[in-house]
């Protein structure tokens, strides 16, 4: 009886073993197939299968938008949404170029008019020095609406219903879309006149507060009122701004307003094109400050209520974010002119067509470049920028130096699309530095000289070819193309770096940028005064290993001109810190324009800009007289042959004491499958998803053509799984027999 | 045992204080309260005002550690390290520095790294455990020697070539499963069963080979050889006799990582693009958000904490000889 219990016991425990090692096996498969079978013809399909053939984008975010709140948000990450929902008066015209402004909700292009110290309205032409204030006036367009929202939602007395909502009946909501009601209003002056007070909030940080308080008439003023005012009430509580005048503005009827500039700024016109100058209705302010709130997320800082072309469906910065249309937009069409190259591109079929074309923006986080481009590649994401990895993939530099697409690409459908970015990235001098920018006047010619031999010796075309994949343009000077001031060919050449040879520009030779050293009192790299080597500090920011071949290459420059460069590798803030103090010698920076306007690119170099002592944007400490002189005459000047030709002189003198090795203007390359169309690049607008257009049928068909499920490895898998266990289970019987037999002997 | 487990908690209090106080300490080495500042109101058109307003907004205007100009107590309450700590032993972990609500988000993102650590671990557990004791019971024989160098090999391999590979491999070249993402509800399983076969294979030759040596170790041992003696079946004394006597070792390295399960992988997360913990921890270490840095640090010690008092626990109940007093 015991030896019978003890065989069936081992008989199960047999089975045991046998199916242990199969078991993970067999419920990897048994997963996989439930989980495949509920999957349609394409398995790896990130999206609900629901989604199939819907008029969808897709597209990527890698960081998470801390702000969408449009006083706060400034970041391109948060742009990118917030220019879709929020609608400033302004915007640049899709399809023109050199960029150009044209009436968003405004009616029209805003009026400009100066007045003096009296309040005596100017002529136009009037001299900067009179003009004590300008005034902007804007009308806005009636019949503009917003998107449903619960904050507009009125009851059948026609209060509005979630206005006196306790924490109790917030308790029950975990979004804004579980509101049952919602409502709209009609857009009007007093929203934008609230927003531009929004800027002054204690409570919240815009970033272009400093810089509005220096040109708003009475903000900085306001921001105190404000202040004391929210601390005599508590944490949170609703501050009505409307109940708070700010001299700056002024609100002429439903549909008008003005804005009162301190003196002249006509770049301000700039910044009515951006969402901090978009509308904001007191009654959202209102709705999410109510108690509770905060605690679940309800901000404006999460859910954006604008009168844009689109509304945020769902905020899940984590993982997804939703672009919805509101249906609410209208009146807005595909602009009927634009470039000549356009119409053969396409660009003008949609011309007159009622804005936007797509219904839904689907926004996916991806932190990686590896999944993000093959999910390009598999059409799971409509458009994609092309990483260093990737670039190889997928273009091709023709004899020309000229950017293709690889047939690889061009068989999937796939087009190019590059633009040099308004930006700059440069190396800059400390002009305060003894060496580099030299304390007397005789230290100071030398150190020009010095300047100007390690312009030419450090050869950003090579940098750009290495680095960058051809992915950028050497700079002739500050301003990037594209901005007012730039000049092709041999007129807008740096002549201290480059000389114009056989038609074309060509960087001058590292003997001249000997000479200069030499004429500096370094002969050879050694100091004349002390007979020492010339060794001079480069600060970066802290690099990965990835960049020290980028480093060795810098130090190769220097090296040219037997100058020993001492890379200073330090994190970001000690970084900036010691921009901030003028300890550093030689650093590398870059900057992103704001407006596509001279000014703002050389404004970085303006005296009173200086980073050491005045906290300004100009990190390199340059100060010129005569720069910061035509600096002031250029900024306030309307466009034109005058003020290019200040622009000119300018960029003579920079180019002269060279305070920057001018580096690159980054070019931008993207990819755009078949189905994506209606794309013309533009750095400076963000809200161009409106005339973007989606062939979903296409889409469908070749993702179902490139995205077939591969099944044999599941086949091979399972049967390379069996031929290694088979002997095994063989051994394990002969064993069990084996053991079977000893037992019976005995 | 109530008393040891009361005893065990009151001795997490200093552990937390300090550990609490190192990672103040360590993140306020590396970034001044300005440095934050200037982080969250980003590089352009910052002035000083604009700093101090969002210090005062977000109380890193007063001293770290100690307040000279306060008078009795408030020379140590009234800093920026007294108002930060206190509060998140109540568990209020506060605001994030853009504003949004830490326990909210830690409510949210702790269920996507759950989804992926707990399979991963549970899988990962039985998985290297039968192949452990297969290899045991095929000692000394061409299964358990190419088993060892399969170990080996899999241990070789860097984590991040079985996830470029994996994703390569499964999801671009045999289209089999979406390469990165997340779902909602049950369609979140086609996302997780890349990662979880990843997780599982990854750490299989490093985990197989610990816990064959720890079944080798028990094998040679006398109770092991009595109960051969009694002539029970090989599967029998592995399976019921060595597995249960090595349960001991086993709970040491697997009970301690359960609480931890919560807090997700960094990784595997950055890549799958698993809106997880990991990710929340990495986000704020670069955006140097003291406020998540903190929380997450503080809830990982404590998590650890927990999870060696269950571990304590756990002897109990695999050992009755334990006792915990």
């Amino acid at each position: 009886m015991l030896f019978k219990t003890s065989r069936s016991l081992m008989k199960k425990i047999r089975l045991q073993v046998i199916c242990a090692g199969y078991s993970l096996v067999s419920t990897g498969l048994l997963l996989l197939s439930l989980i495949l079978s509920g999957c349609t013809d394409i398995w790896n399909n990130p999206y609900p299968a629901a989604d199939s053939g819907k008029n969808i984008l897709y597209n990527v975010f890698a960081e998470r938008p801390k702000h969408l709140d449009p006083v706060q948000s400034y970041s391109s990450n948060e742009i990118q949404l917030t220019s879709q929902i929020y609608q400033p008066p302004l915007q640049y015209h899709f399809l023109k170029r050199p960029l150009t402004l044209i009436p968003q909700t405004a009616s029209r292009m805003p009026t400009v008019s100066y007045f003096d110290s009296n309040d005596t309205r100017l002529p136009a032409n009037s001299a900067d020095t009179r003009i004590a204030y300008s005034v902007y006036e804007i009308s806005i367009r009636p019949g503009i609406f917003y998107q449903p929202h619960p904050a507009f939602a009125r009851d059948e007395k026609d209060n509005l219903r979630y206005h006196e909502l306790t924490v109790q009946d917030i308790q029950p909501i975990h979004k804004i879309s579980d509101f049952e009601h919602t409502g709209t209003r009609e857009l009007v002056a007093d929203d934008y006149i609230y927003q531009i007070k929004r800027l002054a909030h204690p409570g919240l940080h815009s970033p272009i507060f400093g810089l509005m308080a220096d040109y708003i008439t009475g903000l900085r003023e306001y921001a105190n009122t404000l202040r004391d005012q929210a601390r005599t009430r508590p944490g949170n509580s609703f501050l009505d701004l409307r109940d708070f005048p700010l001299t700056g503005v002024e609100r002429v009827d439903d549909y008008t307003y003005r804005i009162r500039i301190k003196g002249k700024y006509p770049q301000f016109i700039y910044w009515l094109t951006m969402a901090f100058f978009a509308p904001i209705p007191w009654e959202a302010d209102h709705f999410f400050s109510q108690p509770g709130m905060a605690e679940k997320n309800f901000s404006l800082d999460w859910y954006p209520v604008g009168t844009g072309p689109y509304m945020l469906a769902e905020n899940n910065p984590n993982r997804i974010m939703v672009l919805e249309r509101n249906p609410n937009f209208q009146g807005e069409y595909y602009p009927d002119e634009g470039m000549p190259e356009d119409i053969q591109k396409g660009l003008l079929r949609d011309a007159g067509k009622p804005l936007p074309f797509i219904d839904k923006i689907v926004y996916s986080r991806e932190r990686e470049s590896i999944p993000y481009w093959n999910k390009f590649l598999q059409g799971y994401y409509d458009a994609s920028i092309i990483g260093s990895d990737s670039f190889d993939q997928a273009v091709q530099i023709t004899g020309q130096g000229e950017a293709t697409i690889t047939d690889e690409m061009e068989a999937q459908g796939i087009r190019l699309g590059t633009a040099v970015a308004p930006s700059t990235y440069y190396m800059g001098f400390n002009m305060l530095d003894p060496v580099v920018g030299g304390r007397t006047e005789a230290e100071k010619a030398a150190a020009r000289k010095l300047r100007q031999a390690i312009s030419i010796a450090v050869n950003y075309e090579e940098y750009l070819s290495i680095f960058a994949n051809e992915r950028g343009i050497a700079a002739q000077g500050p301003i990037p193309p594209g901005i007012e001031g730039y000049h092709e060919g041999k007129e807008g050449m740096n002549p201290i770096v480059y000389e114009w040879h056989n038609g074309e520009i060509r960087r001058k030779s590292i003997k001249q940028a000997q000479a200069l050293l030499a004429e500096a009192g370094y002969p050879d790299g050694i100091s004349r005064k002390t007979g020492k080597p010339l060794v001079l500090y480069y600060d970066v920011t802290a690099r990965s290993a990835d960049d020290r071949s980028i480093l060795d290459w810098m130090r190769m420059q220097f090296r040219k001109l037997n100058i020993q460069l001492v890379v200073r590798s330090t994190d970001y803030n000690r970084f900036q810190d010691k921009i901030r103090k003028g300890n550093a010698q030689i650093f590398e920076w870059g900057w992103n324009a704001d407006y596509p306007d001279p000014e703002n690119f050389l404004f970085l170099l303006y005296g009173p800009q200086r980073k050491v002592g005045n906290s300004g944007e100009n990190a390199a400490n340059y100060d010129n007289a005569e720069y910061n002189h035509l600096f002031e005459q250029m900024k306030d000047m309307e466009h034109g042959p005058q003020r290019v030709r200040i622009i000119d002189r300018m960029i003579t003198i920079l180019r002269e004491d060279a305070p920057w090795l001018w580096g690159y203007h980054p070019k931008e390359f993207a990819l755009y499958h078949a189905w994506y169309q209606n794309v013309k690049p533009n750095r400076m607008a963000y809200n161009t998803l409106k005339y973007y257009r989606i062939d979903p049928a296409l889409r469908d068909q070749k993702r179902n053509e490139w995205n077939k499920p591969v099944l044999w490895p599941i086949g091979a898998g399972t049967a390379l799984l069996v031929i290694i266990l088979l002997p095994a289970w063989v051994a394990y019987r002969r064993k069990q027999q084996q053991q079977s037999i000893t037992e019976q002997a005995t | 045992m109530l008393n040891y487990i009361i005893r065990r908690i009151l001795y997490a209090l200093p552990i937390l204080i300090g550990v609490n106080l190192i990672t103040f300490a360590l993140f306020f080495v590396v970034n001044t309260p300005d440095d934050m500042a200037r982080m969250h109101l980003g590089t352009k058109h910052v002035t000083e005002e604009a700093i101090w307003k969002w210090k005062e907004e977000h109380g890193y205007n007063k001293p770290l550690l100690y307040n000279e100009a306060a008078h009795g107590f408030e020379k140590f309450t009234d800093t920026i390290f007294f108002e930060k700590s206190v509060s998140m032993f109540a568990f209020d972990f506060g605001r994030a520095d853009d504003g949004r609500d830490i326990a909210y988000e830690i409510q949210s993102r702790m269920w996507p790294s759950l989804a992926i650590a707990l399979p991963v671990f549970l899988l990962g557990l039985l998985t290297y455990i039968t192949f452990a004791l297969v290899m045991i019971f095929f000692r000394a024989t061409y299964v358990d020697f190419w088993g060892v160098i399969l170990c080996v090999m899999l241990m070789s391999i860097s984590s991040l070539f079985y996830i470029i590979g994996g994703q390569f491999l499964i999801s671009k070249l045999w289209h089999l499963v979406p390469i990165s993402g997340y779902g909602n509800g049950l369609d979140i399983g086609r996302f997780l069963l890349l990662p979880v076969i990843i997780g599982v294979v990854s750490s299989a030759g490093a985990n197989t080979r610990w816990y064959r040596t720890l079944f080798l170790e028990e094998i040679n041992k006398e109770y092991v050889r009595t109960a051969r003696a009694k002539g029970l079946a090989e599967s029998v004394v592995l399976f019921r006799h060595v597995l249960k006597n090595a349960m001991i070792p086993i709970l040491t390295g697997t009970v301690v990582v359960i609480p931890l399960l919560f807090l997700g992988g960094l990784i595997t997360e950055s890549f799958f693009g698993i809106p997880g913990l990991g990710s929340y921890t990495i986000d704020a270490i670069q955006s140097q958000d003291f406020s998540v840095v903190r929380a997450m640090v503080f809830l990982g010690s404590l998590l650890y904490i927990a999870g060696l008092v269950l571990t304590d626990i756990s002897y109990t109940l695999a050992d009755p000889r334990v006792r915990l007093e």
